[in-house]
């Protein structure tokens, strides 16, 4: 199962009960102290790496703190809390700039993995173990690797992408062809380019998904006189909504920490016209080099809970377009 | 009846045959046209580093490698260029530049003197030669120190590796195999994890490595949390322990094994496929690794990783685009050939994680 069934199926037997797991004895007791040692190290780890700094990032949010004068700290209660929400026009700024190039770039994506998923498990398709090992080899490049290259690639003059839309007789090169860079029109299309390479893993487990679906449903469709189409969108799609779904949440998280890209590109200042003002990137300037530790904890705090409303909502609203063969839907 | 029965079975079978070798024929076009497309910066990146920087910004210069060529007269060099004669093209080096009028000199016939030419030289296109810069390799190489960037980037995914291996096989372990209280709910926990942003927890982690132990500029506030276990790993390698019959430990324990001695020498053995896929995923993670570092190791250059090197060296040498993608390419091999190497455990342990089976 995945990792998200797992989830549920943890959730639906957890038991809550101290005094029962105090209750244990003889063989019982015996083997929770060897589970226990064993999970120990993730247990500690956890405790340490996430658990505390989450409490006391949640602490720093309610001090004015700088590292370079942490004597200096000041309990200021919500102040903090009450900037970023009604006074930092910053914060929904960046925030608006991350949503809107995910709703670009997250459907572009998806749907790209799916398609050629589907292309990967094409009968028709001749040496399909080459094909995938070459679809999935730009994931290996190593992501800074993947944008320096990239970078040359959109360049208007001289870069590929431009001379191989001229072909097509596209004016594209030049100053007035496609600026993919430099044309807040064009920048997030050109940011999603590079995330393209990075959907092997989404290819991955669409592919896997899709060799999952039993043949027989599209013998019967076929016999009910459905087209490739029609097939792909009534069996197909409906088959891989768990895997969508499993992509859908990653991605999604992964989005709202847009970080690499900008800064490596233009050192996360924003251009052009503002339009690559991430939040993440506007998080780091605030805790790192502004080394604002007060602030820069507000910010993570509250890019935890939009991240945890989105999951929420995913989850809940998967119950309606999620299907789980050999479950009956309610 | 029979016969005609049977020709007609052989016509529709051609027809059958003709139609799924056009249909496996348009399919495998279609999808080599989507691979060119979607791996042509690869080819960008590679044919691009090999030329010379003038070349990496000329618009009008060939797609493929070239050098423009010069010849040498009275101690000077002058560029060839393609001149059109009454005699048709002719291959001369431009020694005196006028807008009208120019003078060039036959590099088969420098004795011969200067020729005088009427038009606009600038309209004239440079004679290339195929010639691939390999020098920009070792040039980049030396530049951004790669010997010191590759040494720090590979100690720190050897050392978490182990480490991270080592924990979340025991974590993994403890969670197939035991019941103890709460289980299920740290599984959630654990699993939730992964979901939560690294920023919520690293402020305080950063001020508590850099000014209360003074780690700034080190690898520890990198290598030390990664010693105790990763949420993937631990999901992919229970998954893995939870298909190996008990049975085998069974027997184990019958003999007088331990927990521990079982673990070790009955489940890890079974256990080698989904190992080599969690090592792999960690080696390429720590080889991509890049926002920790960059704020941790900030102000030490010397410790600097792959992908933070990259980054400084990009913009500071913004303008030698063969360099930058020279040491692109170099930092792009080690973690593609281990992908075609060792592809099918890795692609094994993406299926598990994510699939339904």
């Amino acid at each position: 199962m995945d990792m998200f069934t797992e989830f549920g199926a943890a959730r639906g037997q957890a038991r809550w009960s101290i005094r029962a797991a105090l209750r244990l004895a003889g063989a019982q007791r015996e083997e929770a102290k060897w589970g226990l040692l064993f999970i120990g190290p993730w247990l500690i780890g956890f405790a340490l790496f996430y658990l505390a700094p989450m409490i006391v990032s949640f602490l720093f949010s309610l001090y004015d703190f700088t590292l370079t004068a942490p004597d200096d700290a000041v309990f200021v209660g919500i102040d903090n809390w009450r900037r970023m929400l009604a006074d930092d026009p910053k914060t929904w700024e960046t925030l608006f700039v991350t949503f809107k190039f995910a709703l670009i770039s997250l459907p572009i994506g998806m749907v790209s993995a799916f398609l050629l998923a589907v292309l990967l498990n094409s009968q028709h398709l001749m040496g399909r173990n080459i094909m995938r090992t070459l679809f999935y080899a730009p994931t290996m490049v190593p992501l800074i690797a993947a944008i320096l290259i990239w970078s040359r690639v959109l360049n208007p003059q001289t870069g590929w992408l431009n001379q191989m839309i001229q072909v097509t007789g596209i004016q594209a090169v030049g100053m007035d062809g496609l600026r993919w860079l430099d044309d807040p029109s064009l920048i997030y299309i050109a940011y999603t380019f590079i995330g393209l390479w990075g959907i092997g893993n989404a290819i991955l487990i669409n592919l896997a998904s899709l060799q999952g679906v039993p043949t027989e449903l599209y013998e019967a469709a076929s016999i009910d006189g459905a087209g490739w189409l029609r097939q792909l969108w009534s069996v197909t799609v409906p088959m891989v909504t768990p895997v969508i779904f499993y992509n859908l949440v990653l991605s999604t998280v992964g989005l709202l920490q847009y970080f690499i890209v900008p800064y490596v590109l233009n050192d996360g200042n924003g251009y052009p016209e503002g339009s690559t003002n991430f939040y993440m990137i506007y998080f780091y300037k605030q805790a790192f080099p502004f080394q604002n530790m007060g602030y820069g904890a507000t910010l993570a705090w509250f890019m935890f809970i939009i991240g945890l409303a989105i999951t929420i909502f995913l989850f809940w609203s998967g119950r309606f377009w999620v299907y789980y063969a050999g479950e009956s839907r309610s | 009846m029979t016969d005609s029965k049977g020709k007609n079975l052989t016509e529709y079978e051609i027809r059958r045959r003709r139609r799924n070798l056009l249909l496996q024929a348009s399919v495998t076009l279609f999808a080599l046209a989507i691979l060119a497309v979607y791996l042509m910066p690869m080819a960008y990146g590679v044919v691009t580093s090999l030329k010379s920087k003038a070349q990496t910004s000329d618009p009008g210069a060939p797609v493929w490698p070239a050098e423009a060529l010069s010849f040498e007269y009275e101690g000077e060099g002058y560029d060839i260029l393609q001149v059109p004669t009454e005699n048709g093209i002719r291959h001369w080096a431009l020694v005196k530049k006028g807008r009208r009028a120019s003078q060039f000199i036959d590099p088969a016939n420098p004795a011969g003197g200067l020729i005088d030419w009427e038009g606009n030289w600038r309209q004239l296109e440079p004679v290339r030669e195929f010639a691939v810069q390999w020098d920009n390799y070792p040039r980049a190489w030396n530049t951004i120190d790669f010997a010191r960037l590759l040494a720090n980037t590979l100690l720190y995914a050897f050392v978490t590796m182990v480490g991270t291996v080592i924990s979340s096989a025991c974590a993994a372990y403890g969670f197939a195999r035991f019941n103890f209280p709460f289980k299920n709910l740290l599984f959630m926990v654990m699993i939730g994890t992964i979901v939560l942003p690294p920023a919520v927890t690293l402020v305080p982690k950063y001020a508590f490595f850099i000014n209360v132990l003074d780690w700034g500029g080190t690898w520890l506030p990198l290598i030390v949390p990664a010693m105790f276990g990763n949420a993937y790993n631990i999901f992919l390698l229970r998954q893995y322990f939870l298909t190996i019959p008990r049975e085998m430990e069974e027997a184990a324990q019958i003999d007088g094994a331990g927990r521990v001695r079982t673990f070790v020498a009955v489940i890890l053995p079974q256990a080698v496929p989904a190992l080599t896929a969690v090592s792999l995923f960690h080696f390429f993670f720590a080889w991509n690794d890049f926002f920790e570092p960059l704020i941790y190791l900030a102000g030490n250059r010397e410790a600097n990783p792959i992908t933070v090197g990259l980054t400084e060296f990009n913009g500071l040498y913004s303008s030698e685009t063969q360099l930058i993608l020279a040491a692109a390419v170099i930092a792009m091999i080690p973690p593609l050939a281990i992908f075609f190497l060792a592809q099918r455990v890795f692609i094994q342990g993406i299926v598990v994680t994510g699939v339904d089976k």
